[in-house]
């Protein structure tokens, strides 16, 4: 690649057709530096000036590219700045790009020409397309020109409310900039940061909260409102706003919640059981359990949202995720993380660096997290010696009495290897393993004598000071091992391993009394050649023996205490000195001698063999301060968990301001909490029901018939590589059930795509809107598949008793309208409206929705928590003939989306089409007639409709639990039509999940009058359980109970009203019929829906 | 974040420079070129460099350092991330292709990994199956530790907006995957099914990892018996290649490398296919051996010579293999079918598996 980019950028660039201009090239081409330096600068620029003002922009364009060039190679092309700042305004955006390229390396240095270029930008800040705002805005804010900060700052005021999301973002970036630019700004930029922290769109939040953590990090109370939409969009916003936003929520959250590593080992246990359970349910166990520790949900909240992130491609998103969950998760959980840190040992060496940095830091602490993957750090002979190392460190770290002896025999393998840092490193592993595992002391000291006998020096150095390391902890078996290190001394050259074994001689000179007073001879013959490190430790050896042993050595010390008085180096004399004052006793000679013995045979405590990664973890990891080990500018501490947690309601979304700014995302305060988990069960159900109805639709079938032309084309391509694709025909004849619902999911999926794929092709900022839609209410459905998954039996039983709970409090939640409000948000979120990027019209909507529904139309999905109705059966349901509504044409169906207006209404997505070669202005609903008790949520009124455009919108109708009809007018400016909408009963039901049981227990308790059933034929190839499923579910919005029989499916919903039970049962019998039961309170209902299920197993 | 970035090639020349914000001197690069000489190979080159007043955080690839240059606190991982994308799109847009005079162009896409109106007049899908084997073998020929790296390639030419589906026979196989951003996680949860909307041409769907906890058939084995005499200057060196637990398919491309100690003058052998070369200064030996030919087990034989007066090496080398083997995932990962909606036309669909040796390693 190297070789590419340079001829790139020297043939593109600069060197052919510098070549081809040059009159007389004065040197060689191949040296384009001595080039530069002899030819004339101006003669150069001035052919460039000529292009950049000639007529053609295929020549300006071509001067661009040169001048870019320059600038990357680092090359002066500032005085070519008159000519192309006249270049700015270009049309062709190509050369536009270009010059902005140029300006923002040279504006800073010509400030006064720069400013010619404002006013282009003023106007491309105005300009109709977002690219062009957004670039222009990005140039402007990196033209550092202090003149010109008024301006940016309006721009940026201005660009933070802009209809595009991808303009708002970059005004996000531009806050960073201007910041650094002049930090006086600070207090208007915080509120712009306050202003786009509240958007809504998953292209700002990245950068919102880049630029809150640049400007203001330390103003946490921004975030209170926001904490709650940030996790749950987090997974939808890009990578590298992922990275920074967990990192500034792994900090908010040590401010707001309380430590919950406290009593860990009653909150494992709890935490674990209580995982998917919801909090109403712990504070009841609470109650019992007194002083136990509870989770906030909002820490929870965002233990949760974060996990997925774990698989993210980019390494950075999954260490962000891994230190969030070191610094916030329960003990417990922690080491959820340490699979994901594995896999990205496979990466490129830098992220295996500092992941192998952070692992080791953790591996310190928890072991456990990551003994199972003790073989993934095994270390290879092809890993860089940084690689090699931090391995090391962690297998060392990771050692117990269970793996030391594998782990022993793998490092005899690396002392053994040819990088030989790396074997003196395995060395002091070895020694490191030995002290901190008792049984293998001996083993490992036993070992490590034995490589005294290496022939590799610096092995046989490492050794011995491992050993005297070792031998000061272990002070009982001196003797031998001394005495074979004393006789090393003869051949062992390097410093630090003969200072070691003359300190070790001199520390334990009392247990060999006749080798020591050798060895002293030996060295003072070699004193004057010893290294420094030696010298002194031969002064000390002398010292210590004149004490203990002073009629053999007395004259011999003397000798070497006056070769250290003339040493060269005045440390040695002064070591002399000292010692000589101490030891030798005379007149001068104070009350200190006399401890002299003491002084210098004192007991000293053994070395900590420790790692150096101990107590890194002050450092927030995953930081360049962790990395460092010191502190970083601009570090931000991490704080401590506070004794007592700050009032979490600071984090609730309050009515007035949801409604207002629309950036309340379903809060989950305690009491809502019970609702989520309690829809997002549903959903699973419904996810079901929704793989019936395309199963069933055509596009299912014409997918099928595709796919066996497909394998035929397959193989008729005769392409090289093996098609093991396995067609239809194949697929089929298995016939296995578990493949069959994987084909029903995917042809479910194929009925959202062709949705989305006529939303594309008609429009496609419409398309974005109806995409995200599914796409959302699909991730965050099979969320709560999931999590429901995993739950126990006796886990939704309680849930169960939760409805009931729940059902009880709504009366009150309902006058605090705090939820409902909540739920608008949602609503928004998926009905799709156009809403034409930019052009001034939209402006008259509420420019926050408009600003919302643009924020969809650029991210794939948005994350609501609140688990939405993935795929319904999507029949749809005519309100508005186009012929009589005068080119206005209005469809509906019931989304299933439960409770988006609250607990009793029926959600109804209607879509409006606008067939008519008019706009149709102000599409609004009058005149509602409703039966007394009902009531109906309007969709906000559409300002503004184009010709062939549609858009969908949701309302909310509380049908009683009556099939009675909701008559209303749908009026535009000009016109009223009568429309109503009539409930089919099975749309009345939201699904219910319970186990067997208490699906019995319920059942007991409603017979009699609120029984009703009826024996119906049942076609065979309705039979299977699955297809019976599909076939009620997609007939009513039921439930789906787990059944223990084969023979009997059991299904459960409440009434959306009333929330009152509707239990159905489906018995098969013998010769093809089946009996269909039905228990409920809501008799009325029961024998409407009794009947409209009836002929739903019999049909073909 | 990133203040500028400066690229270094292998004669340490600063290439190529770009500055984000205000323009940093490229003599912030001599603390690199300090670092760089400390560190004995390019390899060891520390990736994080504090200096007085920055900190240089570089990559390493194609021979090119990429050294960014950071003032404040960042995550590392999210700069060398970075770093390393960036070098992808150059070898994406400089790779292959001879430079247009193009300009990349920024779209602002509904899906915005995919850029809109598509077009393509054959269409077509393509998926590579790879999985790579890293391995450490020991002297006696068991399994020390072996783990797979498997990732699916995909190069998709498909018109407009098609969503595919993915689906496997063994979905469980992957319990630890990593995904391109496009793949609907939820979905993936739920069903195990990849569902996508796919970028245009080539992009990683998806990589995964099988851990060394799993049991990983090893496709090879290595017969050696390699030893240096202490008396003579003479050693002896023979190494015998064969395939083990392969599925019937043919091991191919295998090629032997291995680092000799440092006192080896020189290696006289005779391989029995293939050609081998011994580089005598950086005491490197590689074998290009080819295909194994089960009947005839390809060995390379002869002698080696070590340096007069130097003792015997400590330890036997350690043998890199590398190997290819076409039409297996040896985690037995099978795709079940693919399926693309929301286009009308046809696309031709494929699947390739293929096995490789990643970090292949026999110890002796």
């Amino acid at each position: 690649m190297s070789g590419n980019g340079l001829s790139y950028s020297e043939q593109g660039g600069e060197a052919a057709p510098e070549l081809a201009q040059e009159v007389v090239p004065t040197t060689t081409p191949s040296a384009p530096a001595a080039f530069g330096l002899f030819s004339s600068d101006t003669k150069k620029n001035e052919d460039l000036k000529q292009m950049l003002e000639s007529s053609k922009d295929s020549a300006k364009l071509d001067a661009m590219k040169r001048i870019v060039g320059m600038i990357a190679k680092g090359k002066n092309a500032s005085e070519l700045f008159p000519a192309v700042v006249k270049n700015v305004a270009s049309k062709n955006i190509e050369i536009k790009k270009l010059v902005y390229v140029y300006l923002m390396r040279y504006a800073e240095e010509q400030q006064d020409l720069a400013l010619l270029s404002i006013s282009t930008f003023q106007r491309a800040l105005k300009d109709p397309n977002q690219l062009i705002r957004a670039s222009a805005l990005r140039v402007l804010s990196s033209i550092r020109v202090p003149i010109i900060v008024p301006i940016m700052m309006l721009a940026i005021k201005e660009a933070s409310s802009d209809l595009s999301p991808y303009v708002r973002k970059n005004a996000a970036h531009a806050i960073q900039k201007l910041y650094s630019l002049d930090p006086e700004q600070k207090e208007l930029l915080i509120e712009v940061i306050e202003k786009l922290l509240k958007d809504r769109s998953t292209l700002v939040a990245g950068s919102v909260v880049m630029a809150f953590e640049e400007v203001c990090p330390d103003r946490i109370d921004l975030i209170h409102k926001n904490y709650r939409k940030l996790c749950n969009l987090l997974v939808d916003v890009e990578e590298w706003g992922q990275v920074v936003i967990i990192h500034m929520l792994t900090r908010y959250a040590r401010t707001q919640f309380v430590s919950p590593w406290k009593d860990d080992e009653v909150v494992e246990e709890y935490s674990e059981n209580n995982f998917y359970e919801s909090d109403e349910e712990q504070k009841e166990k609470d109650q019992k359990v007194k002083n136990t520790y509870t989770m906030d949900p909002d820490h929870r909240l965002l233990l949760r949202n974060t996990k997925p992130l774990l698989q993210s491609r980019n390494a950075a998103v999954v260490m962000a995720v891994a230190q969030l969950y070191w610094h916030l998760a329960p003990k417990s959980e922690a080491s959820i993380v340490s699979k994901s840190l594995v896999r990205l040992l496979h990466s490129n060496r830098e992220v295996q660096y500092i992941v192998l940095q952070n692992s080791a830091t953790m591996s310190i602490q928890r072991k456990g997290m990551f003994e199972p993957y003790l073989k993934s750090f095994y270390v290879r002979s092809t890993d860089p010696t940084m690689i090699k190392t931090l391995k090391l460190e962690i297998l060392t770290n990771l050692a117990n009495e269970a793996n030391i002896s594998t782990l022993l025999r793998e490092f005899q393998t690396y002392v053994k290897s040819q990088d030989k840092q790396f074997a003196a490193a395995t060395i002091q592993a070895i020694g490191r393993c030995a002290t901190n595992i008792t049984e293998v002391t001996d083993t490992c000291l036993n070992g490590l004598v034995c490589l005294l006998s290496n022939r590799d020096e610096i092995v046989v150095a490492e050794s011995v000071v491992v050993i005297k390391k070792l031998l000061q902890t272990q002070p009982a078996h001196h003797g031998e091992i001394i005495k074979h290190m004393a006789k090393l001394l003869d051949n062992i050259t390097v410093p630090v391993a003969r200072a070691s074994i003359l300190w070790l001689i001199g520390e334990y000179c009392e247990r060999v009394p006749k080798i020591a007073p050798d060895v002293l001879r030996k060295t003072a013959k070699s004193f004057t050649n010893e290294d420094d490190l030696v010298k002194l430790q031969i002064l000390n050896l002398g010292a210590k023996l004149y004490l203990t042993n002073s009629k053999q050595t007395k004259l011999l010390t003397q000798y070497v205490l006056n070769l250290g008085k003339y040493d060269q180096s005045y440390d040695i004399r002064d070591r002399t000195r000292f010692i000589r004052q101490l030891i030798v006793p005379n007149e001068k000679s104070g009350a200190l001698s006399k401890y002299a013995k003491k002084i210098f045979l004192a007991q000293k405590p053994a070395p900590l063999l420790e790692s150096p990664f101990k107590d890194r973890d002050h450092f927030q990891l995953g930081t360049l301060s962790h990395t460092l080990n010191s502190r970083a500018t601009g570090y931000l501490e991490l704080s401590d968990w506070p004794e007592v947690a700050p009032d979490p309601s600071v984090r609730n979304v309050d009515v007035a301001e949801s409604a207002k700014e629309w950036t309340g995302i379903l809060s989950k305060t305690k009491k809502e909490k019970p609702i989520e988990k309690f829809y997002s069960e549903s959903e699973e159900e419904e996810d079901e029901s929704a793989s019936t109805s395309a199963s069933e639709s055509n596009s299912g079938s014409g997918s099928e018939k595709e796919d066996k032309e497909e394998g035929s084309s397959d193989e008729s391509s005769g392409s090289s590589s093996t098609s093991e694709e396995s067609s239809d025909s194949e697929s089929d004849s298995k016939e296995n059930t578990a493949k069959k619902t994987s084909r029903a999911a995917a042809e479910s999926d194929s009925e959202d795509i062709k949705k989305k794929a006529k939303g594309i092709s008609k429009k496609r900022s419409t398309s974005s809107s109806s995409d995200t839609e599914s796409t959302s209410s699909e991730e965050s459905s099979s969320d709560s598949m999931s999590e429901s998954g995993s739950k126990s039996d006796s886990g939704s039983g309680k849930s169960r008793k939760y409805t009931k709970q729940k059902e009880e409090k709504p009366v009150q939640d309902r006058k605090a309208p705090n939820k409902q409000d909540v739920f608008l948000l949602d609503l928004d979120d998926f009905c799709p409206v156009t809403t034409p990027v930019a052009v001034p019209t939209a402006a008259v909507l509420s420019p926050s929705l408009t600003a919302d529904l643009e924020g969809l139309s650029l991210s794939s999905s948005s994350v609501i928590d609140v688990t939405t109705q993935v795929s319904v059966p999507r029949k749809t349901h005519e309100l508005l003939h186009r012929m009589s509504g005068k080119g206005l044409a209005a469809h509906y169906h019931f989304s299933r989306q439960p409770g988006i207006f609250g607990d009793r209404m029926v959600s109804v997505q209607v879509t409006v089409t606008n067939t008519s070669d008019q706009k149709i202005e102000n599409i609004h609903i009058e005149e509602k007639k409703l039966p007394p008790g009902m009531r109906m949520h309007e969709f906000n009124p559409i300002e503004c409709l184009e010709p062939a455009a549609s858009i969908t919108v949701s309302m909310g109708i509380d049908f009683c639990d009556s099939t009675q009809t909701a008559s209303f007018q749908l009026c535009t400016k000009d016109d009223h039509f009568n429309v109503n909408i009539k409930p089919p009963v099975g749309e009345l039901l939201l699904p219910v999940t319970m186990s067997e049981k208490d699906f019995k227990k319920e059942q007991g308790m409603l017979t009699g009058m609120n029984e009703t059933s009826a024996t119906i034929a049942v076609a065979p190839q309705n039979s299977a359980r699955l297809v019976i499923i599909e076939r009620l579910v997609k007939a009513a919005n039921l439930g789906v109970v787990p059944s223990g029989q084969d023979n009997i499916h059991r299904f459960a919903a409440k009434t959306v009203h009333s929330g009152s039970l509707m239990l159905v049962t489906v018995e098969l019998k013998e010769s093809s019929t089946a009996q269909l039961i039905i228990n409920t309170e809501k008799t009325v209902i029961g024998s409407v829906l009794l009947r409209e299920l009836k002929p739903v197993l019999s049909q073909g | 974040m990133i203040h500028s970035l400066f690229l270094i090639n292998a004669s340490g020349d600063i290439f190529l420079e770009k500055h984000w914000k205000s323009v940093v001197s490229r003599s912030v690069c001599d603390y690199f070129f300090e670092a760089q000489e400390r560190a004995s190979e390019a390899e060891n080159v520390p990736p994080v460099i504090p200096t007085p007043h920055h900190y240089l955080l570089s990559v390493y690839r194609h021979k090119i350092f990429f050294v960014a240059v950071i003032q404040s606190e960042v995550p590392p991982l999210f700069v060398i991330e970075f770093l390393h994308r960036v070098v992808d799109t150059f070898q994406d847009y400089f790779g292959s292709t001879n430079v247009g005079d193009q300009l990349p162009t920024g779209q602002l896409s509904v899906v915005p990994w995919r850029r809109t109106g598509v077009k393509y007049t054959n269409n077509e899908a393509y998926f590579d199956v790879i999985e790579e084997i890293d391995a450490i073998i020991d002297k006696s020929g068991s399994t020390i530790t072996a783990e797979i790296q498997g990732v699916i390639d995909a190069c998709v030419k498909l018109t407009g907006m098609p969503d595919l589906t993915l689906s496997f026979m063994n979905p469980r196989l992957l319990d630890d995957v990593s995904f391109h951003p496009c793949v609907r996680f939820k979905r993936w949860e739920s069903e195990r099914i990849l569902s996508f909307i796919p970028p245009d041409g080539n992009f990683r769907l998806l990589s995964y990892h099988v851990s060394a906890q799993n049991l990983v058939a090893i496709p090879v084995y290595i017969k050696h018996n390699i030893s240096f005499r202490d008396s003579s200057s003479l050693g002896r060196f023979e190494i015998t290649v064969g395939p083990k637990q392969t599925m019937g398919k043919t091991v191919e491309g295998v090629m032997v490398t291995s680092q000799m100690p440092k006192g080896v003058l020189n290696m006289t052998l005779t391989p029995s296919q293939g050609t081998h070369i011994f580089d005598p200064v950086t005491k490197l030996l590689s074998w290009d051996v080819g295909k194994i030919n089960p009947q005839k087990l390809p060995s390379l034989k002869g002698s080696v010579s070590l340096q007069a007066g130097t003792s015997k090496p400590d330890e036997n080398p350690t043998i890199n293999l590398q190997f290819k083997i076409q039409q297996l995932a040896i985690s037995g990962l099978k795709v079940n079918r693919l399926d693309m909606y929301g286009e009308k036309y046809k696309p031709f669909k494929g699947i390739k598996y293929m096995t490789k040796a990643g970090k292949f390693q026999v110890r002796t």
